[in-house]
This record gives C-alpha cells, structure tokens and sequence, in this order.
C-alpha cells in the first residue's frame, strides 16, 4: 500500500514508532536494558519537536508508572516502557493502573529476572506480573510489535484495562527486520483520540478517585449504594474477560485498515492436521514453525499453536484448537519455581476435565538469554512423543539446553 | 460473548452497580469514607475551662481543626468533634497548646467493652 513505508527496524525502534503514531500525549519512562532505545528514540522526538508529547523524566520506574497513572487518570494518552527490574520496580503501580482501569499501554522487553544479574532474554519478568490485572499481548516479528502496540491502545481504551505489550529482549529489541511503516493518517484512520474516561476531573464538581475501599458494599452520603474492594475487582475480572471478544474484534477492525491481521487471540501454523501440537509465546512461537516444519519432514504431523494473549487467557480458544490433537508440549521462558512453566500450567487447567483433551506436558528454555535452536525444540518434541510411546501420561519439565550433566 | 463468572448474589437486596461505576470514585461530603467514628478507642474531650477559644468566648486559636486529618472537627468556642467520624488518633489532643483535649478511652463511657 501506498501508504504504508516497508523500512528496517528494531523491535525498540517499531515500539517507539508506534507510540508516536498512537499520538501519545505523555510519557514517562526510565531507561534499562534491552529496553533504552524505546525511552531514547522518544525522548528524541520530543526533544525535535517531531512528537509533540509530554516526556516526563523520572529518577525511577516506580514514578514513571506513577506519572502514567496521574496522566491517565486525568484523560491523556500515555505510553511507558521497561524491562525486567524496572517492572519489579514498578510492581506496586502495576497493580495500582489495572484496579483504578487506567488504559495505559507499555512496552515490555522481555528480560531475566536478577539474581545473578542477567540483562538478556526470557519471560519470567511479565509472567511475574501476569495475576495484576493487565492484558498481556506477546508478539512474535517487529512488524507484529508495531502493529500490537497500535492495537492495545484501541482495546486498553476500549475497555478501560491497561495494556503491555510483550516483546522478548535482545531477540526482538535489537535485531533489525522488515516493518511496514503506515503514515500518520492511516494510523490516525485506526485510532481516534482517546475516548472520556472513567474518571471525572472538574474542579467545579471534584471527586475522590480511588478512596479507600473496605470489604462490604456501603452507602454513600447521598444514600447510594456503592462497590466495596470486591466489586470493583469483580468488575475489573469481567473487564479482562471482555478482552477475550476485543482483542479479536480489534485484530479485525486493524486488518481492514492495514491488511494485516495477528491472529486475535492465539495464532497457528500447521495446525490443521497436527497431532502434536507445540505452544509458545514470543518469538519463541516463530523458532518452534523451523521445529515444525523439520518434524514434518520426518513425518510427525506436528503445527504450532501460538498465544497473543496470556492474559486474559483464551480458554475457548485454545480448548477449540487442541481438543482431539494427541499431545501438545509448552514451551516456557519462565518458570514457577517450585512448580512448572506457568503457560504449561495454565493450559493443562484449561484442558482439564475436557472430553478428548491432548496430554500436556511442559519444557523450559531459554533462561537469562540461553540459546535454543530450532534442531534442540524439535528434540524436545522427539523426546516427549518418545515418552508418550512408552507409555508415559505424565513427565516431568523438560529443560532444553541444560548442561549440568555435561 | 464470554460469560464465565458466576457468583452468588441472590442474598443481596440492593446492587452496587446502580451507583454508575465501575470504579472507586465518589463526591467528597460528610460521612463519604463511612462511619470511621466506629474505630475508635479513645474519645477526645475538650475542657472548656482551659480551652483558648472557650475562655476567650470567640474562634480564636482553633489549631486542633487544622491538625484534624479527618475534617470531624467544626470551628467554634470551643470547637465541636463529631464523634461520628473522629477515629481517635489524638492528634488533636497532641496539638493543643494548652492541653485542653483529654484522650478518655471509649471504656470509660460505657460504649465500649473492657
């Protein structure tokens, strides 16, 4: 299309493109790797005046959440990002954007969780956050993390939940790709300026926003009877869950100005006939169609089955994709120390009690920026459906690319 | 349409959702954070005989309406606490320049069980 530029960019660079199409109005974000260049390339355009946007500096990532929730609540646009410790930083804001349903939308760099210090690729940073009430969209290519973030400003704001958008450091940040770059007119075409929000701001007739809220319903002084902490949280739930017809309703609505669609909720790739069905998310997901296509070509009819969304979780989604396949393996970039992979776990719940379900089983990979191939998912795969042959209904976590027995 | 919540609300006679929201918000008004007077423990008592405003017979002094983080206090010779709403922190009492506020436990008027 015409109005869409084909360029080279990184994962960071797509990130930072989108906020500016998006027509962000504040931002506040504190630099920490992988995630620097999204904070730098925007602070850049401020400073040009190329983006005509508030960039608030901040010593810290709990105030750059913090100045998102202020600027939020008073109706701008705001767009933040960070990475692993910062979002640790951050995690008393986290929870408090989702519960007060401010449609913040930020970028997360996937990034290990320290100790020991490790700056490089996996998942257990958002997977620590995946309970506080945001939607977690995970992409797989640059061109999905443009068009994501374009996308989660639309939902956030349809349904008053923040949004981050999950991109695996490293992997995706920095390395270069093809990414179609619409004008701002056709952004703009997608996404009108955010609609009122929740809250009411008027000097003339003021409001308490986010009070104190106790355990039981009670009236207030004008005798209505308000939420108590439980019903607001209810709400806020039936809010995540609306998400589960958003997101693809927005998946739909962006295709029909872009010509690109991301799957909605979850995304396949030889799944038609699959009988082992492999699950990820990220760019994880892309690695595990090489995997595919090689257990193929030796005659397992095994696909891929990706998830956009982990929270909310498309239960019907993925029940209506892997009911009456053999088996389905998970691959995680995290883990629930003391348990198993947290998507791994969460599909089993989901597959539990279903009539004709697949086995599960987990694998986990790719901690602190370890390496997996391709050739070492398919193994896994090989492993697990070996395993199956003899018998086996339950197995334990598979670590891929382990070297502590050498 | 995803509807996966069930809960139990056949006990409630009157919803929260007919206020509007669907968040914590509200007009500020008196009694807005509910009946706090319910907390306390100790009652503050002012002594009108050594109260500054009280025996000067005018809204002098009144330092213990602007201490009190709960705005129960009204302005006045000697000022009023409405008791619905006073928690009992005693700051009030701490702030006194004359010591004219005593910290009486609730005990002590019977509304309150040793």
């Amino acid at each position: 299309m015409a109005d869409q530029q084909m360029t080279v960019m990184t994962g960071n660079e797509a990130a930072a493109t989108a906020a500016k199409l998006a027509r962000v109005q504040v931002i506040a974000a504190y630099p920490i790797t992988p995630q620097t260049s999204v904070v730098e390339t925007l602070a850049a355009w401020v400073e040009s005046g190329e983006l005509p946007a508030e960039f608030v500096t901040v010593e810290s990532e709990h105030s750059a959440l913090s100045v998102c929730i202020a600027a939020s609540t008073v109706g701008a646009r705001v767009f933040t990002a960070t990475s692993a410790n910062g979002l640790a930083y951050m995690n008393e804001q986290v929870w408090w954007a989702a519960g007060a349903r401010l449609p913040i939308v930020m970028g997360l760099a996937n990034r290990a969780m320290a100790a020991p210090w490790n700056v490089l690729n996996d998942q257990q940073d958002s997977m620590s956050v995946r309970d506080a009430g945001w939607v977690q969209l995970y992409c797989r290519d640059n061109q999905e993390i443009l068009d994501t973030f374009l996308q989660a400003f639309r939902i956030a704001e349809r349904i008053n939940v923040p949004v981050m958008v999950c991109y695996d450091g490293f992997l995706l940040s920095h390395t270069v790709m093809p990414v179609s770059v619409p004008d701002a007119a056709m952004a703009d075409a997608f996404l009108p300026p955010r609609p009122a929000p929740l809250t009411v701001v008027d000097p003339d007739d003021p409001r308490n926003i986010g009070a104190v809220t106790l355990a039981d319903p009670r009236a207030d002084a004008e005798g209505t009877s308000c939420h108590g902490y439980m019903e607001i949280r209810a709400l806020h739930h039936q809010a995540l869950l609306s998400a589960l017809d958003v997101i693809p309703q927005v998946d739909e609505e962006f295709a029909a100005v872009f010509g690109r669609a991301w799957g909605g909720l979850t995304w396949e790739y030889l799944l038609d006939d699959a009988d082992v069905v492999l699950v990820a998310a990220g760019s994880l997901g892309t690695q595990l169609t090489v995997a595919a296509e090689a257990l193929r070509a030796e005659g397992m009819k095994a696909g891929v089955l990706g998830i956009r969304s982990y929270r909310p979780f498309p239960v019907e989604a993925l029940r209506a994709k892997l009911v009456g396949r053999k088996g389905a393996l998970v691959f995680d970039k995290a883990l629930s120390y003391g348990y198993e992979g947290p998507i791994c776990s969460d599909l089993r719940a989901a597959m539990c009690g279903v009539n004709d379900a697949p086995l599960v089983f987990g694998a986990v990979c790719g901690l602190g920026g370890r390496d997996v191939s391709p050739e070492q998912l398919a193994d896994a795969a090989r492993r697990a459906v070996a395993d199956v042959h003899a018998g086996a209904s339950e197995r334990p976590t598979d670590w891929i690319n382990l070297h502590l027995e050498g | 349409m995803h509807a996966r919540m069930s809960a139990d609300e056949g006990r409630s006679t009157v919803g929260t959702k007919a206020c509007g929201s669907d968040i914590a918000i509200s007009r500020p008004s008196v009694g807005e954070a509910g009946n706090t007077g319910d907390w306390r423990n100790s009652r503050p008592v002012i002594d009108a005989s050594v109260c500054m405003a009280a025996k000067a017979g005018k809204v002098t002094c009144q330092l213990c309406w602007v201490y009190c983080p709960d705005a129960c206090i009204t302005q006045g010779a000697a000022p009023v606490i409405d008791l619905t709403y006073c928690k009992g922190c005693g700051i009030c009492a701490q702030e006194c320049p004359v010591d004219a506020i005593a910290m009486v436990p609730e005990r002590a008027h019977g509304t309150c069980e040793g």
